[in-house]
């Protein structure tokens, strides 16, 4: 299966078993507060959308990403949208923490300058079949990787959003409308499992007819 | 022949790195007098899974109210006082006899903030993202909530602006209880749907 980023993590082997418990503290330790309200100042001071600091956190270096629990991926995205916004810098980061601070890799897509027209009508129905594009974006998506190239039946129609893969990258945006789409669980993973529907809810442009 | 100039600096304890960020945001006054205590305080105390259970149990006495739970999510959450980020486009999945809904988010942590707070750390981690949608019925056993194999399997990923609720199938010899009574009953793992009443 192609991968493009760490996150992008369904159908993963390999990574053992869930460490579930029933029920435990919103925050297991004061910094995970505090990482995530700092992220919320971040994107606020530094104007970024949804889709931008997503992508902050999917240009971690891979071994961090994996080594890593989900607030620490809140802290380097925070830090890193700090220092590409000209809040922070580096140097300040690492003399005030006392050591090397690891943050994002760069971002390796260029910016969107023209986003298209939005889509106001949606091209499919539900019970249309449909198969998600096979393609490999050097930036941010929201379409998970397990379901590229693969066909399915659209289930629900839902609103019109703005696509992440744009708004990623700049201030332009696009709007499209989404669908819930449903694929069989064997025929994405073929190993002819039964009575297994596995839903992803996708954007027009990831689409097309099948 | 390791030479300790050319060592990488070691990284910088979590917590000192946060503390690093927290200190120059806060000089530069980007940080709100309170801000960090007042969106911890809403996590950890004024949302979380006790506002979903009001809605499974509101579901299981009405079916009026189930009928628009199922039809708009969204709204019908809303009319018990409940909505806002990570809420605002809800879609309510029913188990049944026949069928068992789960949630996951293989791409980050899409959670239903205002019925179920912020994501436990085990929704969050790889294994569950990675593994909900290759294999939700090995899982599902493995996490304590083993299913017929007559019993289909509804993965639902959240990988757009929609954010799921599963509704619980409502117990045998429940009849007679409270809505506060039967809302006790009602787990998170429930409303995720990795476990089953």
């Amino acid at each position: 299966m192609l991968v493009d980023g760490i996150h992008d993590l369904g159908g993963m082997q390999g990574l053992g078993a869930v460490d579930h418990s029933p029920a435990e503290p919103v925050f297991r330790h004061r910094w995970e507060a505090v990482a995530r309200a700092l992220l919320l100042v971040v994107a606020d001071a530094a104007g970024a959308s949804g889709g931008e600091f997503r992508h902050a956190i999917e240009r971690m270096e891979p071994g961090h990403y994996l080594t890593s629990g989900y607030y620490e991926h809140w802290l380097t995205a925070a830090a890193t949208l700090a220092v590409e916004h000209g809040l922070v810098t580096v140097s300040e980061l690492e003399a005030r923490a006392g050591g090397r601070f690891p943050l994002s890799g760069p971002v390796l897509a260029p910016p969107v300058a023209d986003a298209g027209p939005d889509a106001g009508t949606p091209r499919f129905g539900v019970g249309d079949r449909v198969r998600v594009r096979e393609w490999h974006p050097p930036g941010h998506t929201r379409c998970p990787g397990y379901v590229r190239g693969k066909a399915g039946t659209v289930v629900r129609v839902d609103g019109i959003y703005s696509v992440p893969d744009i708004e990623a990258h700049g201030t332009a945006r696009r709007h499209e409308p989404t669908y819930s789409v449903q694929f069989d669980a064997a025929e994405l993973w073929g190993d002819g499992q039964r009575g297994v529907r596995v839903h992803v809810d996708l954007w027009d442009s990831y689409l097309e007819p099948s | 022949m390791s030479d300790s100039t050319h060592r990488p600096a070691p990284v910088s304890p979590v917590e000192q790195r946060v503390a690093a960020l927290e200190a120059l945001l806060t000089e530069r006054g980007l940080v709100p007098e309170g801000f960090i205590e007042q969106v911890t305080r809403r996590y950890e105390s004024e949302t979380g899974p006790m506002n979903g259970a009001k809605v499974v149990a509101r579901a299981w006495l009405d079916p009026q109210y189930k009928q628009r739970l199922l039809a708009d999510g969204t709204a019908a959450i809303a009319e018990l006082g409940f909505g806002g980020p990570e809420g605002d486009h809800m879609v309510v999945v029913e188990n049944t006899a026949a069928t068992h809904n789960v949630i996951v988010c293989t791409l980050c942590s899409c959670y239903p903030w205002p019925v179920l707070g912020l994501p436990p750390a085990w929704y969050k981690d790889p294994p569950y993202r990675a593994r909900m949608v290759r294999e939700p019925r090995a899982l599902l056993a493995e996490m304590g909530c083993p299913l017929p194999e007559e019993v289909e399997i509804r993965v639902w990923d959240s990988s757009a602006e929609v954010r799921y609720l599963v509704l619980p199938q409502r117990p045998p010899a429940t009849e007679g209880k409270t809505e506060a009574e039967l809302a006790a009953l009602v787990t998170r793992d429930l409303m995720i749907g990795v476990a089953r009443l």
